[in-house]
C-alpha cells in the first residue's frame, strides 16, 4: 500500500507551490500513471481522498491520466507487440519503454491566487 | 490581483509541474548514491517476497566472498523484528535492522537514516535487504548501484508476468532454491522465457545458497558491478557521512 506514502509526498508538494505562490485555493490536480509506474489507480485515488482532508486539497478534486505500457525498437522503432518478449525481431535490440509508460507525475495544479 | 483591470479578485492560475511525484525520494537516494561511490562502496538493493531468500543469500555470500577480501555490510529491512539483520550478522556481515513498522518498503530516506547506525563507509560491498515484497519497493530509488530480485523456485515460473514492475527495475534476477527443483514441478525454461517478457536485458543467476550452486557467478557479478562504477582498486572509507540530505 505505498498509494498512501506517494499520497503524502504529493500534497506535499502542492503544499510547497500553495506556499510559495501565497494561493488562497487549490481547484484541482492532474497527475500521469504509467501501467508500468508499480500504481494501483483505484488504490491512489482512495488514499488521495483519505488524506486530503484537512490539507489544502481537501475541496480539490484529482483527475488522473492512465498511461498504457508500449514498447518499441529503439533502433528500427518496429514495435514490439504487447506481452511479446522485449527484443526487436528484426534488429535484436532490446527494447525501449515508450514515454510515459512507467510515468509517476504531478503534471499540473489549479491555483487560485491573489 | 486580476491582472486586467487591477480590481483585487483573485485568479484562477494552472500551474504546470509535469514533476515525478517522487522527486523527493529521488534527490535524497542521489544523496545516498553520491556518498557510496564517493566512498568506494558498492550498494546493492536486494527486493524479493517474503521467504525468496534473501537472507540465506546474503548468509551464503560472506562464505563465498571470503576470498576476495571484501568487507562487506547489510542493513535489512521487516516490518518488526532483527531476526535477518541477527543471521547477517552470525554469518560475519555487520548489520543494522530497519524495522518499518507497517511499511511495505524501504525509501531513500529511511536508508539515509539507517546509515547513521552502522560503519558502512568501512564496507566495500554494502547490501540493502529490502522489506519482503514483490511490488512496493520497486519504484522507490534507494541510491543503490543496482537492483537486485531474488525469486525462489517454490514462488512459480510466473512470477514475473504477475509482478512486472519489479522485474522491470532489476539489474539482476537472482532465482533462489534451485537445490528443490527435483522435488518441484518448476520449468526453467518457462521462468526464463516470462522474465524475457517484462525485462528488455534479461540477467539470470540460478543459486542455492544451501549446496553453493550458482555463487561463483553471484560473487563474479558482484565483482563486475564494482569494475562497472569504477571501485575497484578505490581506498573505502575516505568520506564522511556528516550532513543533511540536499533539499
Amino acid at each position: 500500500m505505498h498509494e498512501y506514502s506517494l499520497v503524502e509526498a504529493l500534497i506535499t508538494r502542492v503544499e510547497a507551490e500553495v506556499h510559495r505562490r501565497k494561493a488562497l485555493k487549490v481547484h484541482g490536480l492532474s497527475v500521469r500513471i504509467g501501467e508500468l509506474a508499480g500504481v494501483d489507480a483505484g488504490l491512489f485515488q482512495t488514499a488521495y481522498d483519505t488524506f486530503r482532508a484537512g490539507t489544502v486539497c481537501a475541496e480539490a478534486p484529482l483527475t488522473m491520466r492512465r498511461i498504457p505500457a508500449s514498447w518499441s525498437c529503439p533502433s528500427c522503432r518496429a514495435v514490439i507487440p504487447r506481452g511479446a518478449p522485449l527484443r526487436c525481431d528484426a534488429c535484436a535490440a532490446p527494447a525501449r519503454l515508450d514515454d510515459g509508460g512507467d510515468a509517476l507525475t504531478l503534471d499540473g495544479i489549479d491555483l487560485e491566487v491573489p | 490581483m486580476c491582472t486586467t483591470c487591477g480590481c483585487g479578485d483573485t485568479e484562477l492560475v494552472p500551474v504546470e509541474l509535469h514533476e515525478k511525484i517522487l522527486a523527493g525520494n529521488d534527490r535524497a537516494a542521489r544523496h545516498n548514491r553520491e556518498h557510496f561511490l564517493e566512498a568506494g562502496v558498492l550498494a546493492l538493493n536486494l527486493m524479493g517476497s517474503p521467504g525468496a531468500g534473501k537472507t540465506a543469500v546474503l548468509e551464503a555470500t560472506a562464505r563465498a566472498a571470503a576470498p576476495k577480501g571484501w568487507r562487506l555490510g547489510a542493513v535489512s529491512a521487516d516490518l518488526a523484528t532483527d531476526n535477518d539483520a541477527v543471521r547477517l550478522v552470525k554469518a560475519g556481515i555487520p548489520s543494522h535492522a530497519i524495522t518499518t513498522g507497517q511499511a511495505c518498503h524501504l525509501d531513500a530516506d529511511l536508508v539515509h537514516r539507517s546509515l547513521h547506525g552502522i560503519a558502512w563507509q568501512r564496507t566495500d560491498v554494502f547490501f540493502i535487504e529490502n522489506v519482503g515484497n514483490l511490488v512496493c519497493p520497486a519504484i522507490y530509488d534507494l541510491g543503490q548501484a543496482a537492483n537486485v530480485v531474488v525469486l525462489s523456485v517454490t514462488e512459480g515460473e510466473d512470477k514475473p508476468l504477475k509482478y512486472p514492475t519489479m522485474f522491470l527495475a532489476a539489474d539482476l534476477v537472482v532465482v533462489s532454491k534451485c537445490d528443490l527443483i527435483p522435488h518441484l514441478d518448476f520449468d526453467m525454461a518457462a521462468l526464463d522465457d516470462a522474465i524475457a517478457r517484462v525485462m528488455p536485458r534479461p540477467r539470470v543467476l540460478k543459486l542455492s545458497a544451501r549446496t553453493g550452486q550458482g555463487l561463483d557467478q553471484w560473487v563474479a557479478w558482484i565483482e563486475e558491478q564494482r569494475l562497472a562504477h569504477g571501485l575497484v582498486g578505490k581506498v573505502a572509507g575516505l568520506a564522511a557521512h556528516v550532513h543533511a540530505p540536499k533539499p
